[in-house]
């Protein structure tokens, strides 16, 4: 029963369903249950965290690696949450083909006249939205990369989110973007330096 | 005592009757009929409006032997966790022999109210028919049916005042099902199917909220535009409670100006809830009627930034439940601390059930609430982290906890300053709470927990573990302790046989225990089954254990057992053992 569960995981990809006693996150199960008789049960015990044995670290060792908060593992109903709301908020996080209400937003450049407005649901992804934006604004804002921001350009895209801080654009998903973008302002090279060098 | 019973034995039975009348809790009731076998029998007559807390508990058939006045009858079918794909989509729960039953028996029946049932559209055709004076259907985290069925219900039951549809799976046949109701009928005062995903008639609804001037309730689906919404409103000032559709417009047109007059002319409504699609510029148009809302459920508009919902928040000062989404971030709960004094009941779901979450409310949040919400008894809490301290605080802060319900995104995560367990934060809940009837815990727990829940926990009726504990020690500490306890629901926790076969008797005072992915064998399973004959313990397998007689020593997948008067249940699927 436990193996078979390893080679039904690639051929039919049950993980996403598959009911797992691990905790969410540590994907790498089976390779820390070699000890194992019957391998379920092992996989609570082992993963079961009691902080007065092990340190804490060793915790969040397993589900932290990047520092970066527990990504969600595919846990069987959880969070908690009923099928109905569940579907209605995704259906809602999908951009509405239809509605044409579109999603304006203001954008303006360091040293220009007048602002301009675009229409985010235009474009499909990062690279049309700056190819227009260069052309818009007749500027250079060259590419970004993760750890350098769009450092060595001339410009550098930057954007108001919903809770009003000022952030780079390109470290979130182009979805996630689009609904949490208000504003953008793209700022001369040498002041983004600040938000680059993070 | 006996003085008392042998005068009061001497009251004819219109007078016994009229004294259970005032009587309208259930447990009231139950307990009165206790009492002796001539308060039994005229309790038995007179009782209108019956509970069924688990349908495979009784049967149809016991229903009516025992109350054949009974006009109103609530009935709950699935296991809790159903809610969250943990119970196989067949496993039963169906409400058609009890309405084919009713309807056999001339039991007059006005009022049906179901929770995790499957309503199949023959059965709604069935109640439509068999009932004349039927008045008012709730379905509640429902399946099994689809817009043919309710056309059925509105075009036969005559005197229909409730129709409500709370977050059902409808299939929806683009019928048109509003059309169905007669321009005779008049007599609606609630209508709710915001659950629907197709459209409706909108000239029919416009024409049905017209002729029913008893409509105290209405909510709308996505499909229902806003200009709509307007035209029923000014048809309807007299709303109580509003559920809109969608909500997006040009706020710089005509159509929303005029929605902004009527809105303000909508002095009664004190229940707010919709937005299913919003375009937050029109928000606005709600303020004015934001100062009398006691109820406000935003938790359905993912749209609504963590800017606007304070902004509209700080209009409501008299609330006393909000439901919202973790969207509004400790920041937002902050202005709730200090803007909603009168708040009772705060539930924050999450907004982001996939991904990294940005969005999302911390312990910070809840102590705030806490401390500038003295009222506050029932709480549904996602968030990303908590600690002891936080809880703790909130326990000192509000003693008065009814429904307390915790639900941190990591199911494990330890205190996020100290990571330690959660236990002592917990702890604080339970001893401080006295009145705590229903509790979810989460995060990382050892059996300690549940030795505080034990010992402090007197009123719990209701326990939700997942993730906890350390052996069985943990589940034995509040099977030994908590007194009151009704449902016990545990998944993916160490608890095994020991803890199962302690106190076999235990069960039979509880309505259901789930346990799974737990450590319970099939030998235990068995071994409970034989020795308690009215407890049913059902075994799901799925997939890989289609075996037909699997070993004693194996693991249990999911295990549900029930205290029951009727034996096995007849129409469970191949999937469902009872052992």
């Amino acid at each position: 029963m436990e193996r078979s569960a390893a080679a039904f995981e690639n051929d039919l990809n049950l993980k996403a369903t598959e009911l797992r006693l691990g905790l969410p996150g540590t994907d790498n199960e089976p390779d820390h249950q070699q000890s194992s008789s019957s391998s379920s049960s092992q996989l609570i015990k082992n993963n079961k965290r009691s902080c007065s044995e092990m340190d804490g670290a060793r915790q969040t060792g397993q589900q932290q690696e990047s520092g970066a908060p527990a990504p969600k593992a595919q846990v069987v109903g959880w969070p908690p949450v009923r099928n109905y709301r569940k579907n209605v908020l995704e259906q809602q996080k999908k951009p509405e083909s239809d509605t044409g209400s579109g999603m304006f937003v203001k954008v303006s450049m360091d040293g220009a006249p007048y602002l301009r407005k675009i229409d985010l649901k235009f474009y499909k992804n990062y690279l049309d939205l700056l190819k227009a934006l260069e052309n818009m604004f007749k500027c250079t804002i060259g590419v970004y990369s993760e750890r350098e921001g769009y450092n060595g350009s001339e410009y550098a895209p930057t954007y108001e989110d919903k809770d009003g801080d000022w952030m780079l654009v390109g470290d979130v998903p182009w979805d996630m973007f689009v609904t949490s973008c208000r504003r953008l302002r793209i700022m001369k090279g040498s002041e983004a330096k600040g938000l680059a060098c993070l | 005592m006996c003085l008392f019973q042998s005068v009061m034995n001497y009251f004819p039975e219109e007078v016994l009757e009229h004294v259970f009348d005032f009587l309208t809790s259930h447990r009231d009731r139950n307990a009165v009929s206790l009492v002796c076998k001539s308060w039994y029998s005229v309790e038995r007559f007179s009782r209108e409006k019956v509970f069924i807390g688990n349908c495979y508990a009784v049967d149809p058939e016991r229903l009516i032997a025992r109350f054949p006045r009974v006009r109103s009858l609530t009935l709950k079918g699935k296991p809790h966790f159903a809610d969250f794909n943990l119970v196989p989509h067949d496993w039963g729960g169906y409400v058609y022999p009890w309405i084919e039953a009713m309807a056999k028996n001339g039991i007059n029946l006005e009022e049906l109210r179901l929770k995790r049932m499957v309503v199949s559209d023959e059965s709604l055709e069935l109640l439509a028919k068999s009932f004349p004076n039927f008045k008012s259907l709730v379905l509640v985290s429902c399946d099994g049916f689809s817009t043919d069925g309710l056309a059925a219900i509105a075009s036969n039951c005559r005197f229909l005042r409730e129709l409500d549809l709370q977050e059902n799976e409808v299939d929806d046949r683009k019928g048109q099902w509003l059309s169905c109701f007669p321009d005779t009928c008049t007599s609606l005062v609630s209508l709710n199917f915001a659950c629907l995903k197709g459209e409706a008639s909108v000239a029919a609804l416009e024409r049905l909220v017209a002729r029913c001037r008893n409509l105290r309730s209405l909510r709308l689906n996505h499909a229902v535009p806003l200009d709509t919404l307007q035209k029923i409103l000014v048809q309807a000032p007299q709303l109580n409670d509003l559920g809109t559709g969608t909500f997006v417009h040009d706020p710089d047109s005509d159509a929303y100006c005029k929605l902004k007059n009527a809105i303000k002319k909508c002095k009664s409504i004190r229940s707010l809830s919709g937005f299913l699609d919003v375009n937050t510029r029109c928000l606005p148009a709600v303020y004015p009627i934001c100062t009398n809302l006691t109820s406000l459920n935003l938790s359905y508009a993912p749209g609504i930034y963590s800017s606007e919902l304070i902004k509209l928040i700080c209009h409501c000062k008299k609330l006393e439940r909000l439901w919202i989404l973790d969207t509004i971030g400790d920041k937002g709960l902050d202005v709730v601390a200090s803007t909603c004094k009168e708040l009772q009941e705060l539930r924050v779901f999450p907004s982001d059930l996939y991904g990294v979450g940005n969005a999302a409310v911390t312990e910070e949040g809840l102590v705030a609430v806490s401390a500038g919400c003295p009222k506050l008894n029932s709480l549904l809490y996602f968030c990303q982290q908590m600690t002891n301290a936080a809880l703790i605080t909130v326990a000192k802060n509000c003693p008065n906890f009814i429904r307390f319900r915790l639900c941190t995104l990591d199911p494990t995560i330890p205190d996020a300053v100290t990571n330690q367990p959660l236990d002592e934060g917990f702890g604080a809940i339970v001893q401080s709470c006295k009145g705590l009837k229903r509790l979810s815990v989460s995060g990382l727990l050892t059996d300690q927990v549940f030795l505080y829940i034990g010992m402090y926990a007197e009123q719990l009726e209701m326990l939700s573990i997942a993730f906890a504990g350390d052996s069985d020690k943990g589940m034995l500490y509040v099977l030994n302790g908590c007194k009151k306890l009704k449902k016990l629901e545990i998944r993916d926790s160490p608890f095994g046989n020991v803890a199962l076969l302690a106190d076999v008797g235990k069960y039979e005072t509880m309505r259901s225990l789930w346990m799974s992915s737990c450590e319970v064998t099939f030998g235990a399973c068995k071994t409970l089954a034989e020795k308690m004959p009215r407890l049913n313990v059902e075994i799901i397998n799925e997939g890989e254990q289609i075996e037909a007689s699997p070993d004693d020593r194996h693991r249990v997948e999911k295990m549900y057992l029930y205290r029951t008067l009727v034996g096995p249940r007849r129409d469970a699927p191949d999937f469902v053992w009872t052992l």
